[in-house]
C-alpha cells in the first residue's frame, strides 16, 4: 500500500516518452503540472482545468487521459507518452502530424497536443474508423480557432479515408 | 484551480481499501477513474481530507459472467466495458447507452461504478442500471458485503444509500440477450450531461420498461403495457417535476421526453421484432 | 501577383506547435526565486469593501504577500481611458467591488497551490450594495449608480447625424422598426492568461512578460499606471499564444498587477489566469440594446436609418472602449447606399465584468440589427428579403464609395457577389429543402446577410467619440502605423521582425512568402521571428494583432521594406555585373541580369556585402543591413468637423446564405446548409484564408446558438465552468461551403484586405433571420438555445 500524507513530498518514477524520470511531488500536484514544471514536458498544454476542454491529454500506458484530472501519484511507475515523442528522428512529422500540417489543421496549436495524443491511442486501437468515428473522438477536444474542418480533413488523411491531396491542403 | 491538500492512499487489496474506509469514511472519497471527482476538487468544490486510490486494485478490475448477471469491478473503465467482447450480446442497453457516456478520453479513465457512486441525475449508467433492475455491491469492513437494489441505493440527485465506510466494489446488471433495448438522449453538445436521456427495454409481449434521466433527482423507470403508452409517456411527463437549469426549462424537459420516448420505444420494438 | 503569393504555402510554423515545441508563455523559463501569485475575487456582483484581514494567510509558510487596493493605490495610478468621465479603475478594486470576479487581493506565494491555500485564509467583510445588471434599467434616475462621481451610468451619449434624416422619414412609404438585442459572449482563448514581471529598483524599471495582444496603445495605459516612462516598462511577448481573439488585450491590467507585486516583494512574480477565472472575469463582448428604423418605399428602397445603440461595458471602461460602439461607425450603413442616417450611440456601466476587444469587434452588434431590419422591411412590405437586399446595395460603379458616417470603400461588386452565391442551384436547393420541409410539417427557415468587413482601424476612429471640440482639444488622432524590419546577415540569410504578435494566423508563412517574393528566394529561406519585445523592436501605437490588421497593414509594410532591400542589393549587384541597376533581377536564389542572366552572383554573396565590404558599396550608398518597411496610408484621416470618420482602411464584402431547421424533438436549430460568399481582395495565402474564415464561422454558429455569459438579475455569474459555457465541439458546428471572388483593393500595393471577422459578423444574423424565417417570428433572441427556441414556439402556439 502506497501512502503519502497531505504534507509530505515524495520522489516518483515513471516513464516519460520511453525515459525514466523522476522528481518530487506532493499528493495533490495534477499530473499536468508534474509534467510540464517539473519534467518540463511543456508540449502538454492546460486549458481548464476540470476535464472539459482536453488540451492536456496525455497517455498513461498507451491510453488517452485528462492530465489535468489525474494526480501525479496515479502516474507512479506508469509510461507516460506525450506529444513530445511522436515526431521521428530529426524531427520528422508522423503521419498524424503531417496529415494535420497538409489540412491546415492548427492555427495556435495550443489544443493540438492533446488531439494527437486522443488519436494516436484511438487509431492504434481502431486502425479503420468511421469518419462519424473520428467526429465522436474529436467531440473530446475544443479547438476556437479552426472551426475543425481542417482537423476532420486531416483526420480523414491519416486514418486513410481521403487521399493526401484534398483541395484545400497545403502546398510546401 | 488546485485541490486543496489531502492524503494519498493506494491500497492493493479492496481489504485494505475497505480498512481504510472504516477508519477514515467521514473525511475520504474513492479516486477510481476521478472524472467527476477531479475537477470538483480542482475547483474546491469538494475537499476530501483523503483520497483511496483503487484503480491499481487488481480484485475490482475484471468484468464477470455470473450467467444471469454480468459483474462489473469497482475498478473497470467504461471504455474497458464498452470494448468487452459480450457486450452487444448480453448487455445490449449498454452497449446502446455507454457511447452517450462522456467522452472517448473520459470513457478511457472514467469507471463504471463510478459513475453509479457519483448518483449524477444524467447518468446514463445508473439510468441503465435502473432500468435494467440491476444491483449495486457494497462492502464494508464491519458489515461485510450487501447487495442493493438499483432503485434502493440512488436515493436523489448525488446522493446515495452507500455508508461511509462502505466500498461500492461492483455493480451487476442482468443479463438481456435478444431483447429489445433502445437508448437515445438529449443534451445541449455531444458528449454534454443530458437535458433529458430515455431507456427502452421490452420485457415481453405486452410489457415494457421506460427508463428516464435528468429529470429528476434519480433515474425513473416505469413499466407500462404495450399499447397504452401514449397515455403512460404523457402521465409521466406531465407528472415528473422536470429540473429547470441554465439549459432547459421544465416544461423542455417535459417536451423533450414527449418527443423522445416514442421514438426510443419504437426502436426498442424493432430491435425486439 | 507571383507564384509565391496567392498560394497555399505550408505553414513554417506547424512543425514545432505540432511536435510540443511551442513557446508559450506558461513554457518559458522565469528567474530563479520567481513567486506565484493568485488573485482573490469578489463574490458580489455591487459591494463596498469593510475590512480585509490577511494576518492568517501571511502566517503561513511560504506566502510573501497580500497584496490590496489599498497597496496598489500607493504606489500606482488609475488606467487611462479614452472617455473623459471620472471611472477609476485600479488593478485591485479600491474601496468597492463592481462585478463578480473583480480582483480584490492578490496573494503570492511560493508556487501556486499555496497561493489558492492562503487565499483561502484571507477574512474579507463586504457590505453588500444593490447591483444593477440590466443596461437599459441602468440608465433610469433610480438605479445604483457604479460610479458615484460620474452621477450616473450611462456615461457616454452622442447623436450624430448624416444627411438628411428627417426628411427622408416624411417622405417614407413605411417606417420599419425593430429592437434587437445583442448578448455577452467571449471567444474563450485555449490559453489562459499569463502575466509575469520583475521590477529593477536600481533604475525603477519593469520587465514584464505577458501573452498580451495589442493594441500597442495600451502600453502607455500599462507605463502611466506605473508611474513609469514607456521604456521603463519592458513588455515582451513569446513567440507562441494560444488563441487571441480580442481577448488578450485584457491581459494588461494584470501584467501592472504582476509588476506592482514584484515591486512589493522585490522578487520576480508571475501570474497565470485559470480558466475559472478566465471565464469569471476577463473579458466580454459587450452588450447591445439597439432600437433600429427605416424609412422606406413601397418597392423596398431605405431612405433614411434610425439607430439608437445601447452598449453596456459593465463595470469599467477600460482601454480601448467604447471601441466596439465606434469601431464600426463610418461603415454603420453596412453593404446598403444609405445616405441619411441619425446615430444615437450610448455607453453605459452595469455590475458585470468588463468588456472589451473581441473578434468582429461591433460588427455582430452592428449588423445583427441591421439585416433583421432588412428581413423586417422585406416582411412587412410583402416583398422578397433578396430583392429588398438588390435594392439597396452599393452599386459597383460607385466605388471608392464614400459612407454616409464617413467609411471610404475601397473596392467591391457587391451585386455580383449576392448573384453568385445564390446562383449554381444553391439558392433553388435550399427553397426546395424549404418547401419539403414545410409540407412535412417542419420548420425550416432560410436567411441571408450581408456584411461589410472593415479591416485595420484608424487610430482616430474612437476620438469620433468626442465632440469636434473636445476633438481639437485633445489633440489629432489618426492614422495606423505598420512597421516590418528584414535584416541580412553576414553570410546572406534574410530574417524578419514585424509589429505582429502571434496568435496562430500563420503571419510567419504569410510574411515569409511576401519577403520572398521580393528577393527571389523561397519562403523556406525566410526566418521570420516574431516574438516581441518593446524595448528592442519596431512597433507604433497600432502594432499588435487585431481589427484584421495584419493583411492591409503589416503585409504592406514587409513588402515596402523588402522591396527596400531589393532595390539597394539591384545596385551592389549593377556595380559588380557591370550593368545598370534597371537590368538586375532577383530570381531563384540568384542576383543577375535581366538581359544576359548568365551575367549572375549568388543571392548570398551580394546580401553579404555590407558585412564584409562596406567600404566597396556603390557610391554614396549606406550599407545595407536591415531595412524597415513604414506604411500608413493617407486613406486613414481624422474625424471631420461633421463627424465623418474613415473608421477603417480596407473594407472587404461578407454574403452568407444559410438554411436551418428547428429539430421537432429537442428544439436545436440545426444548420442544412450554410453557403458564405466573401470578397477580401488578393488573397495572400489561400489555405490560411480559409482557416482564418472556418474559425470565424465557427465562432459565429458559437454566438447565434450556444455561447453566452449569463449574469442573473440578482449579479450571479451562472456559465463560470466549460460545463456551463457551451464552447462548441466538432458535432455542432456544421459543414461551410466558401466562395470567394477578389476585387482588389487600389489603396494598398498588395490589393489585400482583411477577412477573419467578417463571418463572426454575418453568422448570428444570417442565422437569425433564418430562424424568423422558419418560426414567422419578429424577435429572435440570440443564442437561440432549444430552452429560447422552445419558449418562443409555445408563445406562439406550436411546441409540439
Amino acid at each position: 500500500m502506497r501512502r503519502v500524507n497531505k504534507d509530505q513530498k515524495v520522489r516518483i518514477s515513471l516513464t516519460l516518452n520511453g525515459r525514466k524520470m523522476s522528481a518530487e511531488t506532493e499528493p495533490r500536484m495534477l499530473l499536468s503540472d508534474f509534467l510540464r514544471h517539473s519534467l518540463g514536458a511543456t508540449g502538454t498544454h492546460v486549458g481548464c482545468e476540470h476535464g472539459v476542454c482536453g488540451c492536456c491529454t496525455v497517455q498513461i500506458d498507451g491510453t488517452a487521459v485528462r492530465s489535468c484530472l489525474t494526480l501525479a501519484m496515479q502516474a507512479e511507475d506508469r509510461a507516460v507518452t506525450t506529444v513530445e515523442s511522436l515526431a521521428g528522428p530529426g524531427g520528422t512529422l508522423n503521419k498524424l502530424q503531417q496529415a494535420f500540417r497538409n489540412h491546415h489543421a492548427l492555427q495556435c496549436g495550443f489544443c493540438t497536443p492533446g488531439i494527437l495524443m486522443s488519436f494516436t491511442d484511438f487509431l492504434a486501437r481502431n486502425p479503420k474508423p468511421t469518419e462519424e468515428e473520428l467526429r465522436d473522438v474529436l467531440g473530446g477536444h475544443i479547438c476556437r480557432c479552426t472551426g475543425y474542418a481542417g482537423i476532420m480533413a486531416a483526420l480523414k488523411e491519416a486514418a486513410g479515408l481521403t487521399n493526401t491531396n484534398e483541395p484545400t491542403g497545403a502546398k510546401s | 484551480m488546485k485541490p486543496r491538500p489531502f492524503d494519498y492512499v493506494r491500497p492493493d487489496t479492496a481489504d485494505e481499501a475497505v480498512a481504510l474506509l472504516a477508519e477514515h469514511g467521514d473525511e475520504a472519497r474513492v479516486l477510481a477513474g476521478g472524472q467527476s471527482l477531479m475537477a470538483m476538487m480542482n475547483l474546491r468544490l469538494a475537499d476530501p481530507g483523503m483520497l483511496i486510490d483503487i484503480s491499481r486494485i487488481e480484485g475490482l478490475e475484471g468484468i464477470r459472467d455470473l450467467g444471469e448477471k454480468i459483474e462489473v469491478g469497482a475498478a473497470v473503465t467504461q471504455n474497458k466495458l464498452l470494448a468487452w467482447p459480450d457486450l452487444s450480446k448480453k448487455l445490449p442497453l449498454l452497449a446502446a447507452a455507454l457511447p452517450f457516456v462522456g467522452h472517448f478520453q473520459t470513457r478511457n479513465k472514467g469507471t463504471v461504478c463510478g459513475s453509479v457512486a457519483h448518483a449524477d441525475p444524467s447518468s446514463e449508467i445508473s439510468l441503465s442500471l435502473a432500468t435494467l433492475q440491476g444491483e449495486v455491491v457494497l462492502r464494508s469492513k464491519q458489515r461485510g458485503e450487501r447487495v442493493l437494489a438499483a432503485k434502493d441505493f440512488q436515493l436523489d440527485m448525488l446522493t446515495t444509500a452507500r455508508e461511509a465506510d462502505e466500498l461500492i466494489v461492483a455493480v451487476r446488471f442482468p443479463v438481456h440477450a435478444g431483447r429489445g433495448v433502445a437508448f437515445r438522449e438529449v443534451a445541449r453538445r455531444q458528449g454534454d450531461f443530458a437535458m433529458v436521456a430515455v431507456a427502452a427495454f421490452i420485457e415481453d409481449k405486452g410489457h415494457l420498461r421506460l427508463g428516464i434521466g435528468g429529470m429528476a433527482g434519480t433515474p425513473v423507470v416505469q413499466r407500462m403495457a404495450i399499447g397504452g403508452m401514449t397515455d403512460a409517456i404523457e402521465t409521466i411527463a406531465s407528472g415528473l417535476e422536470g429540473y429547470e437549469d441554465l439549459h432547459a426549462s421544465a416544461e423542455l424537459r417535459r417536451d423533450i421526453l414527449r418527443n423522445l420516448a416514442p421514438l426510443v420505444i419504437a426502436e426498442a420494438q424493432k430491435c425486439a421484432a | 501577383m507571383s507564384k509565391r503569393l496567392g498560394t497555399s504555402v505550408a505553414r513554417k510554423e506547424d512543425p514545432a506547435l505540432l511536435s510540443g515545441h511551442g513557446r508559450y508563455a506558461d513554457d518559458l523559463p522565469v528567474p530563479a526565486g520567481t513567486l506565484h501569485a493568485h488573485v482573490i475575487r469578489s463574490p458580489h456582483p455591487h459591494a463596498d469593501i469593510v475590512s480585509i484581514d490577511a494576518a492568517e494567510a501571511l502566517a503561513k509558510d511560504g506566502v510573501w504577500a497580500v497584496i490590496t487596493g489599498d497597496d496598489v493605490r500607493k504606489i500606482s495610478d488609475p488606467f487611462l481611458v479614452a472617455l473623459k468621465a471620472p471611472i477609476h479603475q485600479w488593478s485591485l478594486a479600491v474601496e468597492r467591488v463592481r462585478f463578480v470576479g473583480e480582483p480584490v487581493a492578490l496573494v503570492v506565494a511560493e508556487n501556486r497551490y499555496l497561493a489558492e491555500d492562503a487565499a483561502e485564509l484571507v477574512q474579507i467583510e463586504y457590505t453588500p450594495l444593490e447591483a444593477i445588471i440590466d443596461p437599459v434599467a441602468a440608465c433610469k434616475p433610480s438605479a445604483p449608480i457604479l460610479h458615484a462621481e460620474a452621477n450616473t451610468n450611462e456615461v457616454s451619449v452622442r447623436k450624430f447625424q448624416y444627411g438628411d434624416t428627417k426628411s427622408a422619414f416624411e417622405k417614407a412609404d413605411k417606417v420599419v422598426k425593430l429592437t434587437v438585442d445583442f448578448h455577452r459572449l467571449s471567444f474563450t482563448p485555449m490559453e489562459c492568461f499569463v502575466a509575469v514581471a520583475s521590477y529593477n529598483p536600481a533604475n525603477d524599471s519593469y520587465d514584464c512578460m505577458a501573452n498580451f495582444q495589442g493594441p500597442f496603445s495600451t502600453h502607455p495605459v500599462m507605463a502611466r499606471a506605473l508611474r513609469v516612462p514607456g521604456p521603463k516598462m519592458r513588455l515582451r511577448i513569446p513567440p507562441d499564444s494560444g488563441g487571441s481573439f480580442g481577448i488578450k488585450l485584457s491581459v494588461f491590467p494584470y501584467v501592472v498587477l504582476a509588476a506592482l507585486a514584484s515591486k512589493i516583494t522585490g522578487r520576480p512574480v508571475k501570474w497565470v489566469e485559470d480558466r475559472a477565472e478566465h471565464l469569471l472575469a476577463a473579458s466580454s463582448g459587450p452588450n447591445r440594446v439597439t432600437e433600429i428604423e427605416a424609412a422606406v418605399t413601397k418597392d423596398g428602397k431605405i431612405l433614411g436609418l434610425r439607430m439608437d445603440q445601447l452598449e453596456d461595458y459593465g463595470a469599467f471602461l477600460r482601454a480601448p472602449m467604447p471601441g466596439p460602439l465606434y469601431r464600426m461607425h463610418g461603415a454603420v450603413t453596412g453593404g446598403y447606399d444609405v445616405a441619411n442616417i441619425d446615430v444615437i450611440n450610448r455607453v453605459v456601466l452595469t455590475n458585470k465584468m468588463p468588456a472589451s476587444l473581441i473578434r468582429g469587434f461591433g460588427g455582430p452588434q452592428l449588423y445583427l440589427a441591421l439585416e433583421r431590419l432588412v428581413q423586417r422591411i422585406a416582411i412587412e412590405l410583402g416583398l422578397d428579403h433578396l430583392d429588398v437586399i438588390r435594392r439597396n446595395l452599393v452599386p459597383p460603379e460607385k466605388f471608392p464609395y464614400h459612407a454616409a458616417a464617413g467609411s471610404l470603400y475601397d473596392s467591391g461588386d457587391y451585386p455580383r457577389a449576392v448573384e453568385t452565391a445564390i446562383g449554381g442551384g444553391r439558392l433553388d436547393h435550399l427553397k426546395k429543402r424549404r418547401d419539403e420541409a414545410r409540407k412535412a410539417g417542419r420548420k425550416y427557415g432560410i436567411g441571408f446577410a450581408v456584411v461589410v468587413e472593415p479591416a485595420m482601424s484608424n487610430m482616430g476612429y474612437l476620438s469620433t467619440l468626442l465632440t469636434p471640440e473636445a476633438r481639437d482639444k485633445a489633440g489629432p488622432k489618426n492614422g495606423a502605423t505598420s512597421m516590418v524590419t528584414v535584416n541580412l546577415d553576414p553570410l546572406g540569410a534574410v530574417s524578419v521582425t514585424a509589429d505582429v504578435t502571434v496568435q496562430g494566423q500563420g503571419h510567419e508563412t504569410v510574411l515569409a512568402q511576401i519577403v520572398a517574393e521580393q528577393l527571389g528566394l523561397t519562403p523556406h529561406d525566410i526566418d521570420v521571428t516574431l516574438e516581441m519585445d518593446t524595448a528592442k523592436d519596431q512597433w507604433s501605437i497600432a502594432a499588435g494583432t487585431y481589427s484584421c490588421r495584419f493583411t492591409p497593414g503589416t503585409a504592406v509594410a514587409a513588402h515596402m521594406a523588402a522591396g527596400q532591400i531589393a532595390a539597394k542589393l539591384k545596385g551592389i549587384a549593377a556595380k559588380q555585373l557591370n550593368v545598370l541597376p534597371d537590368d538586375v533581377e532577383l530570381v531563384g536564389g540568384k542576383i543577375r541580369s535581366r538581359s544576359n542572366p548568365d551575367n549572375a552572383v549568388s543571392f548570398s554573396r551580394i546580401a553579404g556585402t555590407s558585412h564584409w565590404s562596406p567600404v566597396m558599396l556603390p557610391d554614396g550608398m549606406a550599407p545595407v543591413i536591415s531595412e524597415t518597411g513604414v506604411w500608413n496610408p493617407p486613406e486613414l484621416a481624422p474625424p471631420s468637423g461633421d463627424d465623418r470618420i474613415n473608421t477603417s482602411f480596407t473594407y472587404g464584402f461578407v454574403f452568407d446564405m444559410c438554411g436551418i431547421e428547428i429539430d421537432p424533438v429537442t428544439y436545436q436549430v440545426k444548420v442544412d446548409r450554410y453557403v458564405s460568399m466573401h470578397d477580401a481582395g488578393k488573397i495572400l495565402n489561400p489555405m490560411i484564408a480559409d482557416g482564418q474564415i472556418c474559425g470565424a464561422f465557427a465562432q459565429g454558429i458559437a454566438a447565434a446558438l450556444y455561447e453566452e455569459f449569463v449574469t442573473n438579475e440578482e449579479g450571479a455569474f451562472l456559465t463560470g465552468t466549460f460545463a456551463d459555457y457551451l464552447v462548441p465541439t466538432v458535432s455542432e458546428i456544421p459543414p461551410v461551403e466558401l466562395l470567394h471572388m477578389e476585387s482588389p483593393s487600389p489603396f494598398t500595393p498588395l490589393g489585400a484586405k482583411g477577412l477573419a471577422e467578417g463571418n463572426c459578423m454575418s453568422v448570428p444574423a444570417c442565422i437569425a433571420n433564418a430562424i424568423a424565417d422558419a418560426l414567422g417570428v419578429k424577435d429572435v433572441q440570440l443564442p437561440a438555445t432549444p430552452r429560447r427556441i422552445h419558449a418562443l414556439m409555445a408563445q406562439h402556439g406550436g411546441v409540439r
